[in-house]
């Protein structure tokens, strides 16, 4: 019989590895035979790599042939998001105009998943340059969502989502700009976390907003999530904005449950005209375990954040045109043929190179950047960012964790919100002043509504990871919620 | 707020975007649409807030002034859509 990864959470993997139960080539070809099972339906992955993950496999049996200690992931299958750079791939963002870039050094956050002994199993789609909260912005086709193939996965990072939701992988990294990682996290019913702004290098991921951006992990459970953490985040000199602090353990405290933690549900985000009236009940219940195991549950407001989601499409859009200006034609990435000079050169290079939705962005952040504009949008924009901060201080002065939904619906339907980007953009509301405030939120599984996940948003002070990471777990073993899709259930029966 | 078809032109050139007339058309009705929704940020009273930048302030943050290894040339150019002599091939500019 053929190993079945997906009933195996990363500590399992390790220590059946290190009691020679299975080896690491083993995982590995486990995860690509679950790929051949559900990858045309599901199409998570960009780029598939197994000579990487054989070469690491390798490694991992070698050591545990020669009776060596093994790291913490080692022989863990894990994926990352196409705008991550890894040696020996491609790193495309899934955008015509770097279809086909080869990545030249390594990501840091990557590069230390394969030192703690992970095995590189492939680059996952997105959103094209993580503009989207759907992964239909991708120039190479949409990931399909595992619990209903005919709906999205959310975005951007849905491939990173899909792929673990779907028992392919056991670990992936996504990014998060305004909840490219929370928002699919909560449509396929993962753990999905975006860290402290600077806890995790940024150095090797392909740049949105550079004040926003942060990368983080999916997984099945919040043990793993914690595993993840603890391997990629630190101090790294290639990024100016990491943060240096101590070394945490952030399995530690797991176990120690909710007694006495204050928890705050913030009741205008949850009130808010446009969340499923079914989601709002959900996290209403979270609310009550989290009473039920001894947590002292209380209500917030947050009003600073009714101008998140303004704010963010000024600050998101102004930081990437900026970004994004690197992609000239010269130096990687597609080039127009004949140009007649280089301006030429520039204009339709990048007007051939970039989907609509990133042409779309360009445009409204180049808009709020231009004279005359500055002070009225961005100015503006950066203004509420403080209020929004000084909400979260409030609010953390009284409670410890903060609920909300993750996402207002659960999974739409594949081209349901294409054709309207403002009512996309709506699918972020409540993850965006996370972002803009630079503070840790989780999103874990609440429950299921006509069979699709509802993910619970928890959001914390600046590094209380630890404590969000507590209550997840508490939540996860009150509630013990079955997040396997009925499409992993039937391939884990072949 | 509506945003004219001049503008959208404006705005493509300051962002090197060769946009064909229907783009346009369609920009500035999407743009018109996405301004609508951000252009309250405007009106807000915000007098006297300190604009934040970053949420997590770090400052001056420097290493010691010694040479490391940057990328090698061979692996700047090993994604160049054309290159000569070690160095990245463009076409002329100016006049």
């Amino acid at each position: 019989m053929t190993l079945d990864l997906s009933a195996l959470t990363a500590p399992q993997v390790r220590d059946a590895i290190a009691a020679k139960q299975i080896t690491a080539a083993e995982a590995a070809s486990a995860a690509y035979a679950r790929i051949d099972a559900v990858e045309a339906g599901v199409h998570a992955f960009n780029q598939l790599t197994p000579e990487l993950a054989d070469a690491a496999a390798a490694r991992i049996d070698a050591m545990v042939a020669a009776g060596q200690e093994l790291p913490p992931l080692a022989g863990v299958p894990v994926a990352f998001k196409d705008n991550m750079n890894l040696v020996g791939t491609r790193t495309t963002c899934s955008s015509k105009i770097l279809a086909n870039y080869e990545s030249v050094y390594d990501c840091t956050a990557v590069r230390r998943m394969l030192d703690a002994g992970a095995l590189p199993v492939g680059k996952c789609n997105m959103d094209e340059f993580a503009f989207g909260s759907s992964t239909e912005n991708s120039a190479f086709g949409p990931t399909h969502n595992p619990w209903d193939l005919d709906r999205v996965p959310g975005g951007s990072s849905g491939g990173s989502a899909a792929a673990v939701s779907a028992g392919e992988v056991v670990v992936t990294l996504g990014s998060d700009t305004g909840g490219s990682i929370r928002q699919p996290g909560a449509l396929t019913g993962t753990v999905a976390m975006k860290p402290t702004y600077g806890r995790v290098s940024r150095y090797g991921v392909v740049a949105f907003a550079s004040s926003l951006d942060q990368i983080g992990p999916f997984s099945k459970t919040v043990e793993e999530c914690a595993l993840t953490l603890n391997a990629i985040c630190g101090k790294d000199p290639m990024d100016a904005t990491s943060v240096d602090r101590p070394a945490e353990d952030f399995t530690a405290s797991l176990g120690e449950g909710v007694k006495g933690l204050r928890v705050g549900v913030v009741r205008d985000l949850l009130d808010l005209e446009g969340c499923d009236p079914a989601v709002r009940a959900q996290v209403l219940a979270a609310a009550d375990t989290f009473a039920s195991l001894g947590a002292e549950v209380g209500e917030v407001e947050l009003p600073a954040t009714q101008n998140g989601l303004p704010a963010y499409y000024i600050i998101g859009p102004a930081e990437a045109s900026s970004n994004l200006a690197r992609f000239d034609g010269i130096r990687y990435g597609h080039r127009a043929a004949d140009a007649e000079d280089v301006m030429d050169l520039y204009m339709r290079s990048r007007a051939e190179g970039f989907g609509p939705e990133s042409i779309r962005r360009i445009m409204l952040g180049t808009y709020a950047l231009s004279a005359g504009y500055y002070d009225a949008y961005y100015g503006q924009a950066q203004k509420v960012r403080t209020l929004i901060i000084r909400d979260f201080e409030r609010a953390f002065a009284d409670y410890d964790v903060l609920l909300t939904p993750t996402s207002p619906t659960t999974a739409f339907t594949i081209g349901e919100k294409a054709a309207d980007p403002v009512a996309m953009y709506l699918s972020d509301v409540y993850t965006i002043p996370v972002n803009l405030a630079g503070i840790p939120a989780v999103s874990i599984p609440c429950g299921l509504v006509d069979g699709l996940p509802v993910g619970l948003q928890l959001m914390g002070a600046h590094f209380a990871e630890s404590t969000l990471l507590r209550a997840a777990a508490a939540f996860e073993v009150a509630t013990a919620f079955d997040t396997t899709p009925p499409l992993a259930r039937e391939a884990s029966r072949q | 707020m509506a945003i004219s078809e001049e503008q959208v032109r404006h705005v493509a050139m300051l962002a090197r975007l060769r946009l064909t007339d229907e783009q346009v058309t369609t920009l500035q009705h999407e743009l018109s649409g996405i301004l609508t929704q951000v252009e309250r940020i405007s009106a807000l009273d915000l007098e006297g807030v300190e604009p934040t930048s970053h949420a997590v302030a770090v400052t001056n943050v420097t290493r010691p002034d010694v040479i490391r290894p940057g990328l090698s040339r061979e692996d700047a150019l090993r994604n160049a859509p054309e290159q000569q002599d070690g160095a990245f091939l463009i076409p002329k500019f100016g006049g």
